[in-house]
């Protein structure tokens, strides 16, 4: 199109004189707010490089007035938050559980910090509050597996179940039908025995039957009358709480398939106050032992 | 037909009154442009589908169905991907290709058999990067993801769609270049460096479809965020201000407002954009110096960003009216709005001590479908809804009220979606680093993630509002494209009937 300066009719404000496929355009100067802006930001980040870290020299990097260094910023932070706790760590490092408990002050501290550590790297497994879900047992419960005092439970936290670590708590459960050593309908004799030290047997002779069976395979690791053995970590069975659930078919499942629920250990992964910390927390939960 | 009689005025008129002005009877190749305008709005779908999908798993994660095909971490890139790529890919070939020729009026560069590889290209490209994710074969880095040899594929035919451009830039029969094919040239140019640099890998073997990258530790990050942010700024911000450029002057009928401000605010965004990445990786290993150049340049480029806003919306001036009238114009002007609220979002907040709250929360989440949402599909709504018509050589839409009906559900969707974001990343940010007064932190992780739960949900519906809006809008083009029309009260005759009330 042959250029062609024109008068917009509704602005009054003169065309650059170029057309395309029927576009033209206004020759506007720039807006003034605009360029000051545009203006303002430029020198601001001008200042901004005098002052911190901006312009690489090849080696390294022009300082800034300031000498901001955001590593030694985060460790500065790091070090001061320690430091705000360091007394109440201290305190807890040297104290032992019982004069933890005795003092509101320290117990306030343990509970809270144990609170978040809890939160943070347990409930996936043991659901919130330590509430247990099933294969992870209730933690908020005075049944327990391996022991209920502090120092059983900041044992446990620390070397695991079944875990890597070389101190961890061990125990097996056999795997009594798919290894042979009983028959399908010894299995469901057995299992008849076990629901009804839980008053709960649904076939009276086959829960007679299973008797001899329980005292000959099981009463070893879960005592005479199913009362558990926290050496072992067998079960109490003679109660209605069920780490991997209640129904008939469960029980048979875990006398045919055995069992091995694994807790990790947090040696190494937490340090001893956090570990002391979760211990009281989970003690205090509603189960702890004296 | 009766009607053909009740339908003019509005849109119509408009575009009818462009394309009389073209006088001189030139080929313009537009098949390809047609099968580009098809495939944008079929993308389009795919990937708000897509969207919808994965917001639904993050509010229920029971969707992930326990199928490793359909699991979040392979479903994301799919959406980012179908979006970006695919439906504003698509979308970028469609307006390039059809712009070019008309504000150089030179035909196409190469014909149509350029075209249809350009088109059968892109699409294989696209479906090769989709089932990759599906299947786990990914480069694992953002926006990058797809292997090696989807990369060299992608290549060959961007290196062709910049042979088509250039050579139908050269044949030109006017003596300037029009403004939105300086966007798009920068657009071909830089994506087409940026997808080199960052894809510089050796495959582990000839027929295996993995590989190693080039750049390893901070230096492959910076690579990374060096292309991630410039594929925001030349794939989703610099070729979308290309079709700013024609389809808003085109459809309001105006002249655009400013060339002296085009000219500067182009080049300063050229110039600024691609030094702006560091923003990306604020607070970590990379050095403080480069954290500094990204912030400060990301906050010398509000203005020039600016500059595309002001020329937008101020084209308007004297056209105002249009807007109730044409609910094809409000889509390009709202888009346009939208284009200058993220762009201020942005440097706010790539600010370091913002940048510190925002970071890996939904803020950026939310900053990302203002722009995406708000800009990039809108204009492309806006820009589908003229070509569809003009390329069909139809009279007009099939029905302007359903374009209004789509506007009004997609705009509800997207204000849903980015409020339900800035209020859950903000809190999210808020509640990552609350202390208690004894000095521990007071949320557990699950315990944010938990109280993102209701937002979720709510992005959810602004996603359903936003998908269900796109599926109006294809059925309206599906009518147009078969010849239909409307018989529906024309906007103007609206106007009389309440000046008549008065
Ligand atoms: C990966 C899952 C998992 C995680 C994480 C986990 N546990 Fe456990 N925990 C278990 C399982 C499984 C058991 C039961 C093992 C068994 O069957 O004897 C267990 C048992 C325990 C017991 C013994 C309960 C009893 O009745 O004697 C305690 C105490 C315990 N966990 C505390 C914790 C604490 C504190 C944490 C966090 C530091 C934690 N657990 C993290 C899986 C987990
Ligand atoms: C060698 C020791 C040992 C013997 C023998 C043994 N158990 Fe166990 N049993 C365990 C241990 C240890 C566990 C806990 C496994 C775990 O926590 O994962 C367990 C768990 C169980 C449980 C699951 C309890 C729950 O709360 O869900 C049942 C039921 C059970 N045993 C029944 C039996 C029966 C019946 C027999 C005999 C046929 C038997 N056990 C023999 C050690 C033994
Ligand atoms: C129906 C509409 C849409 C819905 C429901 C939707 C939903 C989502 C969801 C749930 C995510 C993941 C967020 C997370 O990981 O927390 C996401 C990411 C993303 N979406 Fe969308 N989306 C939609 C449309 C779009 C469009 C149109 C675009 C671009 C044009 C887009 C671009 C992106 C990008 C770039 C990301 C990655 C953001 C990041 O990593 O920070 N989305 N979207
Ligand atoms: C001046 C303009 C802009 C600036 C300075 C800017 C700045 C930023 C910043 C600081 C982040 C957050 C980085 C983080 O904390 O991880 C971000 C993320 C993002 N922005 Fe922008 N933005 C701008 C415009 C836009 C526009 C217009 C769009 C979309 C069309 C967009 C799309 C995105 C996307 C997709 C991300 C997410 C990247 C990711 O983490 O996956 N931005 N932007």
């Amino acid at each position: 199109m042959p250029t062609k300066i024109e008068k917009d009719a509704i602005t009054g404000v003169e065309t650059t004189g170029h057309e395309w496929d029927g576009i033209r355009e206004l020759n506007n100067p720039l807006p003034k707010w605009w360029l000051y802006v545009f203006y303002a930001t430029i020198v601001w980040s001008l200042g901004y490089w005098v002052l911190y870290p901006s312009i690489p020299t090849g080696k390294g990097h022009t300082d800034g007035l300031l000498a901001y260094n955001s590593r030694e910023d985060v460790a500065r932070d790091i070090s001061r938050a320690r430091e705000a706790q360091s007394a109440y760590r201290a305190r807890i490092e040297n104290a032992s559980y019982t004069e933890i408990m005795d003092d509101p002050d320290l117990l306030n501290f343990a509970i809270t910090g144990g609170r978040f550590a809890f939160a943070e790297n347990c409930a996936a497994c043991h659901a919130a509050g330590g509430a247990g879900q099933k294969g992870y047992p209730a933690l908020a419960d005075d049944d327990w597996l391996w022991g209920g005092k502090a120092e059983e439970i900041a044992f446990t936290i620390q070397h695991g179940i079944r875990s890597t670590s070389p101190d961890t708590r061990m125990g097996d459960m056999p795997r009594f039908g798919v290894d042979g050593m009983l028959t399908r309908a010894q299995i469901n004799d057995v299992v008849e025995y076990v629901m009804g030290l839980g008053n709960r047997a649904t076939d009276a002779a086959a829960a007679g039957r299973g008797e001899t069976v329980f005292a000959e395979n099981c009463a070893s690791c879960h005592g005479e009358k199913g009362e558990g053995n926290r050496e072992l970590g067998a079960p109490r069975l003679a109660d209605n709480i069920w780490l991997y659930g209640a129904s008939k078919a469960t029980l048979v499942e875990t006398v045919n398939g055995g069992r091995a629920g694994v807790m990790p250990t947090w040696a190494g992964r937490l340090d001893p106050v956090a570990i002391k910390q979760l211990a009281v927390y989970v003690h205090t939960l509603g189960g702890g032992e004296k | 037909m009766t009607a053909a009689t009740l339908s003019h005025g509005g849109a119509g008129a408009g575009q009818s009154a462009g394309q009389a002005l073209g006088t001189t009877e030139i080929a313009y190749h537009e098949a390809v442009v047609r099968h580009f305008t098809l495939a944008t709005v079929f993308w389009g779908i795919v990937g708000f589908a897509a969207g919808l999908f994965i917001a639904l798993q993050l509010a229920f994660p029971a969707l992930n169905l326990g199928i490793e095909y359909f699991g979040f971490g392979r479903l994301r890139p799919l959406h980012t991907s179908a979006v970006i790529f695919a439906f504003g890919g698509n979308a970028l070939f469609a307006t390039s290709l059809y712009v070019v020729q008309r504000t150089c009026r030179a035909p196409l560069f190469g014909g149509e058999a350029m075209g249809a590889f350009l088109f059968w290209g892109y699409q294989i490209f696209i479906v090769l990067a989709a089932t990759g994710y599906v299947f786990g074969i990914t480069q694992g880095k953002e926006y990058a993801e797809p292997e090696w040899y989807v990369d060299l594929w992608l290549t060959v035919v961007w290196v062709g769609y910049l042979v088509v451009y250039v050579g139908t830039i050269m044949r030109r029969h006017e003596p300037h270049i029009y403004v939105a094919n300086w966007f798009f040239l920068a657009m071909i140019l830089t994506v087409a460096m940026l997808h080199i640099v960052n894809n510089l890998n050796v495959p582990v073997s000839l027929f295996g479809a993995h590989s190693y990258p080039v750049f390893a530790g901070v230096q492959g990050a910076m690579v990374q965020w060096w292309y991630g942010h410039n594929a925001v700024g030349f794939f989703l911000t610099a070729g979308f201000l290309g079709i700013m450029y024609y389809f808003v002057p085109k459809q309001a009928g105006r002249p655009v407002y400013s060339y002296r401000l085009s000219i500067i605010h182009f080049w300063a965004l050229i110039f600024l954009y691609i030094w702006a990445g560091p923003h990306h990786l604020h607070y970590t290993s990379l050095p403080d110096w480069a954290q500094t150049l990204g912030m400060t340049f990301s906050v010398m480029l509000w203005m020039p960003s600016w500059g595309g806003m002001i020329n937008g919306i101020m084209t308007l001036s004297g056209a105002w009216d249009k807007l109730r009238t044409d609910p094809v114009l409000r889509f390009l002007v709202t888009s346009v709005a939208f284009y200058g609220m993220s762009t201020f979002e942005g440097p706010v907040m790539s600010i370091k001590a913002v940048n510190a709250l925002s970071h890996y929360t939904d803020w950026t989440i939310g900053h990302v479908h203002s722009g995406a949402l708000g800009w990039v599909a809108f204009v492309t709504f806006g820009a589908v809804y003229f070509l569809v018509p003009t390329l069909w050589k139809r009279e007009r839409l099939y029905s302007l009220r359903l374009v209004s009906v789509h506007f009004w559900i997609s705009t509800l969707g997207i204000v849903l979606y980015i409020t339900a974001m800035w209020i859950s990343g903000v809190m999210q940010g808020l509640m990552w680093r609350a202390y208690d007064n004894l000095g521990f932190l007071q949320y557990s992780f699950v315990e944010t993630v938990e109280a993102m739960h209701p937002f979720y949900v709510i992005r959810a519906m602004g996603g359903l509002l936003f998908l269900i809006g796109a599926l109006v809008m294809a059925y309206n083009l599906v009518r147009t494209i078969r010849g239909d029309l409307r018989v529906e009260q024309p906007y103007t005759a609206v106007r009389t009937a309440v000046a008549a009330a008065r």
